[in-house]
């Protein structure tokens, strides 16, 4: 019966050519503008460390004491003191201090010229919590980190500009002034979006695209980094004005990031009260005015919280679903004009006994196919799209490839929105009385 | 025209107009909201930004140190770039128009006051004002002996000595307004920290280096404070000359220094350029959205109609062989899609504006102008003629003589 009716299905589309073509076309324009959105949302809403995500949080307490105003949101940073008062407690299972800063960058034994680099200043746990892929060698020490140790880890993209991919282990990198030896290459590692510098969404009115950026090109312990590039921290915010630019260790200013793994719901509801215990200590020390004022939030809830998707991404894809309704019933309106002109020819297979549920099978078999190679023209398109994507100056564009799900989604779209269109048009053609048509003939 | 038999036609085929005039109506509503969008972001595109900006030059080098060596190998840039010919003035500045990355700082206009009264830019820079040709509209420019150097000020405020750090500002029109309505902003105080600064000039526009939200895009201050952070803007004689300038100054800078590292260099043209072209890639997926749309739906209508005239030929051929003429014909179809299209369009016009609310609600878009409502529904009618009158034209040249064939 399959087989029949793909072959009465494909007769009739090769009846009338122009008319299947519109409804191709209608298919395939709708799907490859909502493939090619949907495609960088999944890109830009998915979760950055799927299977470990719950069990990272993010953690903020509020030493700002000239906002007196009661309640209102911790500052999106820590400052020096509280940042590493919470480090050094390790009342987490992982905890890693994150700090980004800009440095000039030179490797003494090749000959290019310096360059200007971004460098992340963190602690040991940072590369097994957040499941960091090395190419060579590995991290730093818990060791390292207490004796501000001159190495660092490079990423794969310096790796290749430097050492063009070759094992960089044991060689000596010049950042600003200071020699650091290199103990790990990064493989290409592209979180999607950037989670752990994520921070400050809610003042960027929805226009977050810079959240989807590169990792940095080199990491060192967060202490060396705090020595070496000394003078060029920036701050989240300040509450008072700093001595000195960019030596931020004790300003009344933001700037540290804390992120911690707690394995179960108990160690969370442990940490929780953890923060809640030391911001009630500075308070009683005089250094908070606030105690309450304390936040964990899980990677998901603090990314959502940063509302990380652009709002022009999320417009596009409000957009595009819409623009697919309306080839929808573009295509409904079509179908339905098919099918009822060939009245005379169901009629005829009805009065040779064919049931209604044959006809509609019959009918959807067709809408079906309409949609299978709208579901190719759709690909195409979409692949048109994300080249387009590619070409804008947005931090993620370059990410913008269609997946295997993506693609097979492609086409389970685009089959059942035809199927769907194809629905009512399939039943009005069950519905038609044989004995009318013939009388007709 | 015959519109009673139009309806009557139209009531059998319940169904099909239907979807005509919904598919009119969700493109009704879509074009409108997605060309006022666009409007929205050409708007932003043409922000004034208050300064030169077809002479303006912006360099930026590899932090050269917050040292007193770095002030002095400031001041030799300085003059480096002031002899090349074709630079009529320049600036050590801590940040530019459109440049991004911004400083700004909250402005309490009562030192009692808990919360600041509003958030603003800091420029920074000996000679920005003149540098950036913005417009003095009231009161003067900052003095030369009223400048001090960054770290002396950041040394003072942090040690609470209120002589070195800045007494005077020069503030835009805009804050001036948003500050003190109706009144003249020269002679009135702001507060920065604990002390009292004065405003002592008004410039019509100094756009933020950075925009979060639009209304807020001209809040700029320029404080007397010398900056030597490695970041010059240059303005040139005449615009004919800019590239050559930039290429003279970087080669000047990089023959001083040989180690720094350029890490900016435009001509401001291009950053303007840059720093809009979120806005304008939307611009133009919208545009390509809104002509996609459009044709989808005269597609649409194009296939309906020309299935429909396919289902009537006979009912033509009886009309024509009882007299109608082949404008008689024409005349139906074409009322016909008048019709379903004015249903459409009305409806439209109440999704359109559902719509517009939603974006009111949620993506901070100003409520659509009335305009757009009649301009939409011509420009929907005339698809929907266009669209119509192929199939319209081949029923009209459908013979009487069908009329007596059997199918």
């Amino acid at each position: 019966m399959f087989g029949y009716y793909l072959d009465l299905a494909l007769r009739s589309l090769k009846r009338n050519k122009a008319l299947t073509a519109l409804m191709v076309l209608a298919i395939a324009v709708g799907i490859g503008a909502c493939m090619t959105t949907l495609t960088v949302m999944h890109l830009l809403s998915g979760d950055p460390l799927p299977g470990r995500s719950q069990r990272i949080f993010y953690a903020q307490v509020d030493p700002d004491i000239t906002d007196k105003e009661g309640q209102r949101e911790p500052p999106d940073m820590l400052d020096y003191h509280s940042a590493t008062d919470l480090w050094s407690a390790r009342r987490a299972d992982r905890q890693a201090l994150v700090v980004d800063s800009r440095l000039k960058l030179h490797a003494p034994d090749v000959n290019l010229p310096p360059l200007m680099a971004t460098m992340l200043s963190t602690t040991t746990d940072f590369f097994p919590m957040f499941d960091v892929p090395f190419q060579y060698g590995g991290g730093w020490s818990a060791d390292d980190d207490a004796r501000h140790a001159r190495v660092a880890v490079i990423s794969a993209d310096l790796n290749l500009r430097l050492f063009g991919g070759a094992d960089s282990v044991g060689r000596t990198l010049r950042l600003r002034e200071s020699d650091v030896r290199i103990v790990g290459v990064l493989k290409p590692w592209r979180p999607s979006p950037l989670f752990y510098a994520v921070a400050g969404g809610r003042f960027s009115n929805g226009d977050t695209a810079d959240f989807y950026g590169k990792a940095e090109d080199v990491m060192t312990p967060f202490f060396t980094g705090l020595e070496i590039n000394d003078g060029n921290f920036q701050q989240f915010n300040c509450w008072g004005i700093p001595s000195t630019p960019g030596h931020l260790q004790n300003a009344p200013c933001n700037w540290i990031r804390l992120w911690v793994e707690l394995g179960d719901g108990g160690k969370v509801a442990g940490y929780r009260r953890f923060l809640a215990d030391y911001a009630a200590q500075q308070k009683a020390l005089g250094r908070f005015t606030v105690a309450g004022n304390t936040r964990l939030r899980s990677l998901m809830q603090w990314l959502d919280f940063n509302g990380v998707v652009p709002s022009d991404v999320r417009l596009q894809t409000w957009l595009a679903f819409a623009f697919l309704a309306i080839c929808l019933f573009n295509t409904v309106g079509l179908l339905l004009a098919k099918f009822l002109r060939r009245s005379g020819e169901i009629g005829v297979r009805r009065a040779l006994g064919a049931s209604r549920l044959a006809i509609f099978a019959q009918c959807l078999m067709e809408a079906g196919m309409v949609g299978l190679l709208g579901g190719i023209g759709g690909w195409l398109l979409t692949l048109a799209g994300l080249w387009l994507v590619r070409r804008q100056p947005a931090a993620y564009a370059d990410m913008a490839y269609l997946d295997t799900t993506m693609f097979l989604a492609t086409f389970a779209l685009a089959v059942a929105v035809s199927v769907l269109a194809g629905l009512l048009p399939a039943v009005r053609a069950s519905r038609i009385a044989p004995g009318l048509q013939l009388k007709a003939l | 025209m015959d519109i009673l038999p139009i309806l009557s036609t139209l009531r059998r085929h319940k169904i099909t107009a239907f979807l005509v005039i919904l598919e009119i109506a969700l493109t009704c509503a879509i074009v409108c909201n997605a060309v006022f969008i666009i409007s929205q972001r050409l708007d932003r595109m043409a922000m004034p930004s208050g300064v030169d900006e077809h002479r303006l030059l912006h360099a930026m080098l590899a932090n050269i140190g917050a040292t007193s060596d770095g002030k002095a190998r400031t001041q030799e840039d300085l003059a480096a770039l002031r002899q090349i010919p074709g630079v009529a003035e320049v600036a050590s500045v801590n940040q530019v128009p459109f440049g991004g990355s911004s400083w700004n700082t909250g402005i309490k206009l009562d030192p009692k006051q808990h919360t600041s009264t509003l958030n603003a830019t800091t420029y920074y820079g000996e000679n920005l004002v003149r540098t950036l040709g913005a417009q003095l509209v009231a009161g003067r420019d900052l003095l030369p002996d009223e400048y001090m150097d960054f770290d002396d000020v950041v040394r003072a405020a942090a040690a609470k000595d209120n002589r070195m750090t800045p007494h005077v500002v020069v503030i835009t029109q805009k804050l001036a307004e948003r500050l003190w309505p109706g009144q003249s902003a020269l002679g009135k105080q702001i507060y920065l920290s604990d002390d009292p600064v004065n405003v002592v000039g008004v410039v019509k526009e100094l756009v933020r280096p950075s925009i979060w939200d639009d209304a807020t895009a001209s809040y700029s201050m320029v404080l007397p404070i010398r900056v030597s952070q490695g970041e010059y803007l240059l303005r040139t004689a005449s615009p004919q000359d800019r590239e050559r300038v930039l290429a003279a100054a970087l080669d000047k800078l990089k023959q001083i220094n040989p180690h720094r590292v350029v890490l900016k260099k435009h001509i401001f043209d291009d950053m303007r350029h840059n720093y809009f072209q979120d806005d304008r890639a939307m611009a133009g997926l919208l545009a390509g959205v809104c002509v996609a749309l459009l044709v989808v739906t005269a597609l649409g209508i194009v296939g309906l109609g020309s299935f429909w005239v396919a289902q009537r030929r006979k009912q033509i051929g009886v009309r024509r062989a009882l007299g109608a003429t082949r404008r008689n014909i024409l005349h139906y179809f074409q009322t016909e899609n008048f019709l379903l299209a004015t249903i459409g369009i009305a409806l439209g016009m109440l999704l359109a504006y559902g719509i517009n609310l939603l974006l009111m609600a949620h993506y901070e878009l100003p409520r659509l102008p009335a305009s757009y409502f009649p301009v939409g529904a011509l420009l929907l009618w005339l698809i929907g003629q266009l669209a119509v009158l192929g199939p319209a034209l081949r029923a009209a040249a459908v013979p009487p003589v069908v009329a007596t064939r059997s199918v």
